[in-house]
């Protein structure tokens, strides 16, 4: 009976959010809307590929448990979740009346089928995250209770969810080989949109469903069309002839997002893209006894012009940072951390403490950097770095490789001094950013801690915040991370930037979420 | 018994029989050198997800293989390869042959609209240029054989995007079709036509440079030959003279450089496969490096060894057409 009357009054809701968008524009119904990609994805499923590119496309077909909206966490296919007093058991409600799209009901098997099979063990982040998971009951069809050996924070998993929290069909991969089953790559879903076609190194065609559980109303576009298209000068041309509608995650230059910005047809920026920020870093080896004096590291920092780089690289979309959880994560972040402001002659005197006088040519010592390739803002970070470097007297010799080569060198071979790349905040400290400050990780593990950093202080306070329950003492134990982090500087987290989007204005309803890319576009429509 | 095939077949088969050889030559010095490359595709998958943890990562290499010595690769993969199976994609998660038969028409197209207007202008131009030598129409046509001879492909590419696509609104950015049009017939035919006009364009700008210049250079000398006096002094004047007897003999160094270049037409390909995103061969083969996709690269380079054998054959072949004096043995 209780979930009758949740259904009701959702559907009550759903009732007044599309009477308030109808009253606000006229919604006009049907049209294809074309989405730029820069890269391919092998794999649709969300629930095998944590990544952007993956949530991008597939979307649009599978849901999560949960999604973010300005306003907080949404239930999409659970509709209440609630913790046992000692955090080992968390209860999901599951929305009751859904379908997948070849018609059979979604339920709580489905839940505890991914879980145990796809998120515990195949999903990368999420097998860390859910390496405590024991088992998952289904008292009813349409309960879900998650059993952990070890106290889960409630806002962990919750956090968590919008990116490692999509079921599968579990009638479509049981008793399969999981990684080679056909449906990554035609995903199956309850979504909005119908996975149709992907034509290889050209498009991949969404349709409208007609049974979307939202009401017969939704989707509002007819098709979801994803053009493949590496190069972003040519991305950018195709937007400017009006041939796609948007691009997301920094898909076009800097340049010609600036261009466009000025252009009436077109609403550059952030905004719809907080849940992804990401920090531009400068990350020491700490195995080089240079860079192993605190003194040298905070010299570095000191040389460093955030706000130059900020302007001239990021153009101004972005702020300096403060230690490894950004401003955009709420509770869990705090400004009260020491900051090492651009002073170049502080840097100097730091040096010249630490005992590197310049020599006849004015260079104190030399480093070995990789600045990684993800893009223009890495590139170029590696760039200025250089220059800075130089002003107070440190020879930097760049070392560019493509991806492999970097992780590689960086985190495999630990052949550098310093690199520069970027780091993406993942909703909650615990997903993806604590990896690198703790020790203990295989050495080769992509954003491990590479810098040979170990600080006891440091594991205790991750390993502590893991299993606290209090969001309260949870946000203070990630408080002092940030400030521990900041004093022992193994990386600086120099720069604090949100991806930026570029989107047609004829595309309505765009970017209204904090992971609007990543979301189900239920509610987007185009003006045509 | 041997008079009774005919010699033109089994030079060709001899040819192909002794090309073997140096495809599985070619074939292992590549897989060599990929593997000298920092990182595998695991790194570059591991690179484009934004992370993952170890036992992710281990459990991969060992499913793709990529735990084994690179020897135990390298002869694993010969195997399969003397099989004709050319392996899995982990990027396209598909056979690899799939991934190259679905490209390789794209590339086919691109190339040889390309070559033939290549050659076709390149000729016309360059006998012209060479019937009017040092007029002002040669120094207009030389110019600009210059001008296109020195113009980057990429550059090209996108000053013709934003001119015709940006600016005008004639033609398409990129794509081989109107995604969600889904033609059929004659309109599905016009639309490809359509979307290859300026990745053609673009790439063969450069060797109709090539080809111009040559076949001036060659028609002037030949101009100047005995047996063209001869025709002359018999009356062939105009046209005939010079359809039947300078270009005929004019154009051999033209094909030799037509052969030649089949191979670097396909390396041009990639650059502007990638700008116009055509899904051919050459952009495929710039993504399968990027991503460290081992079998889908080895594919490609397979497939263009025999596909640069092949037209070497055919060029040999037109050869002893052109000119009789050329025996094939």
């Amino acid at each position: 009976m209780r979930g009758t009357t949740g259904r009701l009054l959702l559907l009550g809701g759903v009732l007044c959010v599309v009477a308030a968008a109808a009253q606000a524009e006229d919604v006009k119904r049907g049209g294809t809307a074309v989405i730029h990609m820069n890269a391919e994805q092998g794999v649709l499923n969300p629930a095998l590929r944590a990544s952007t590119g993956v949530y991008q496309i597939s979307g649009k077909f599978m849901e999560p448990l949960i999604d973010k909206a300005y306003d907080g966490y949404v239930g999409v296919l659970a509709t209440e979740w609630s913790s046992s007093a000692d955090g080992k058991a968390i209860t999901f409600k599951l929305r009751e009346g859904v379908k997948w799209h070849d018609g059979k009901p979604f339920t709580c098997d489905d839940v505890a089928f991914t879980a145990m099979n796809l998120w515990k063990k195949l999903l990368n982040y999420s097998t860390t995250l859910q390496a405590n998971l024991e088992a998952v009951d289904c008292p009813t069809p349409h309960t879900a209770v998650f059993k952990y050996s070890k106290p889960m924070p409630l806002e962990l998993l919750v956090a968590a969810m919008p990116d490692l929290g999509h079921p599968v069909p579990k009638h479509l991969y049981e008793g399969t080989d999981i990684l080679k089953n056909p449906y990554n790559q035609k995903p199956v879903g309850t979504g909005p949109f119908k996975f149709v076609e992907y034509k290889r190194g050209e498009y991949i065609i969404g349709e409208r469903n007609k049974d979307y559980w939202r009401g017969k109303e939704y989707p509002y576009l007819d098709r979801v069309i994803w053009r493949f298209i590496p190069d972003k000068a040519a991305a950018a041309a195709a937007l400017e002839a009006g041939e796609m509608h948007e691009s997301g995650f920094n898909g076009i230059s800097m340049e010609d997002m600036v261009r466009l910005s000025k252009d009436p047809r077109f609403d550059v920026g952030p905004k719809g893209f907080e849940n992804n920020v990401a920090h531009s870093t400068v990350e020491f080896n700490l195995r080089n006894p240079i860079l192993s004096d605190l003194r040298v590291r905070q010299a570095i920092y000191h040389a460093l012009d955030a706000d130059f780089a900020l302007k001239t690289i990021m153009r101004g979309y972005g702020k300096p940072g403060r230690g490894p959880i950004p401003s955009a994560a709420g509770a869990n972040y705090t400004d009260e951390v020491q900051t090492y402001p651009y002073n170049v002659e502080k840097a100097k005197a730091l040096l010249d403490e630490a005992g590197y006088k310049p020599d006849a040519k004015g260079i104190r010592f030399k480093l070995k950097h990789r600045p990684a390739p993800w893009g223009e803002y890495t590139q170029l970070w590696g760039e200025y770095f250089a220059q800075a470097m130089k002003q107070v007297g440190i020879a930097v010799e760049l070392v560019t490789n493509d991806a492999p080569g970097f992780l590689n060198g960086v985190y495999r071979d630990h052949d550098f001094d310093t690199a520069s790349g970027w780091h993406q905040f993942r909703a909650d400290p615990a997903v993806s950013t604590t990896v690198w400050l703790r020790s203990g990780a295989p050495v080769g593990t992509a954003w491990s801690n590479q810098f040979g950093y170990k600080s006891d202080k440091m594991d205790d306070l991750i390993d502590a915040a893991a299993v606290e329950l209090d969001p309260a003492k949870r946000a203070n134990l990630y408080h002092q991370v940030q400030k521990l982090e900041m004093t022992d500087l193994p990386v600086i987290f120099a720069i604090e930037h949100p991806f930026l989007g570029i989107t047609n204005k004829k595309l309505k309803n765009h970017h209204n979420t904090p992971r609007w890319d990543s979301s189900s576009w239920y509610d987007v429509w185009l003006d045509q | 018994m041997s008079l009774l095939v005919p010699p033109l077949l089994t030079y060709t088969v001899r040819r192909m029989v002794q090309a073997i050889p140096i495809i599985i030559l070619i074939m292992i010095g590549s897989f060599l050198l990929i593997k000298l490359a920092p990182g595998d595709t695991v790194d570059a998958l591991v690179g484009d997800m934004g992370g993952a943890d170890p036992a992710f990562v281990a459990r991969l290499r060992a499913e793709y293989g990529l735990d084994q010595s690179v020897f135990v690769q390298l002869w694993r993969y010969m195997l399969k390869l003397v099989q004709l199976d050319f392996g899995w994609s982990y990027v396209y998660e598909q056979p690899v042959i799939e991934v190259l038969m679905s490209r390789l028409g794209n590339t086919l197209l691109l190339m040889v609209s390309s070559l033939v207007v290549a050659f076709t202008f390149g000729v016309a131009l360059g006998a012209i240029a060479a019937r009017r030598a040092y007029s002002w129409t040669d120094n207009m046509i030389s110019t600009l054989g210059l001008v296109f001879y020195a113009m980057p492909s990429f550059f090209l590419s996108l000053l013709l995007i934003l001119i015709f696509s940006v600016k005008l609104g004639w033609l398409p950015v990129g794509g081989i079709r109107t995604i969600g049009a889904f033609k059929t017939g004659w309109a599905d035919v016009a639309d490809v036509a359509r979307h290859l006009v300026m990745p053609t364009a673009a790439l063969s700008l450069i060797y109709l440079a090539f080809y111009m210049r040559l076949m001036r250079t060659s028609v002037l000398e030949v101009m100047d030959l005995d047996f063209v006096r001869t025709a002359r002094a018999k009356g062939a004047g105009g046209a005939r003279l010079m359809f039947h007897h300078v270009m005929r003999n004019a154009l051999l160094p033209v094909v030799t450089l037509l052969g030649l270049q089949f191979s670097t037409v396909l390396g041009g390909s990639v650059v502007v496969e990638t700008i116009f995103s055509l899904p051919g061969i050459g952009q495929l083969a710039y993504t399968s490096v990027v991503k460290r996709d081992l079998n889908t690269l080895m594919g490609i380079i397979a497939l263009s060894s025999i596909i640069v054998v092949i037209v070497n054959v055919l060029t040999d072949l037109i050869y002893a057409w052109l000119d009789p004096r050329i025996e094939l043995k």
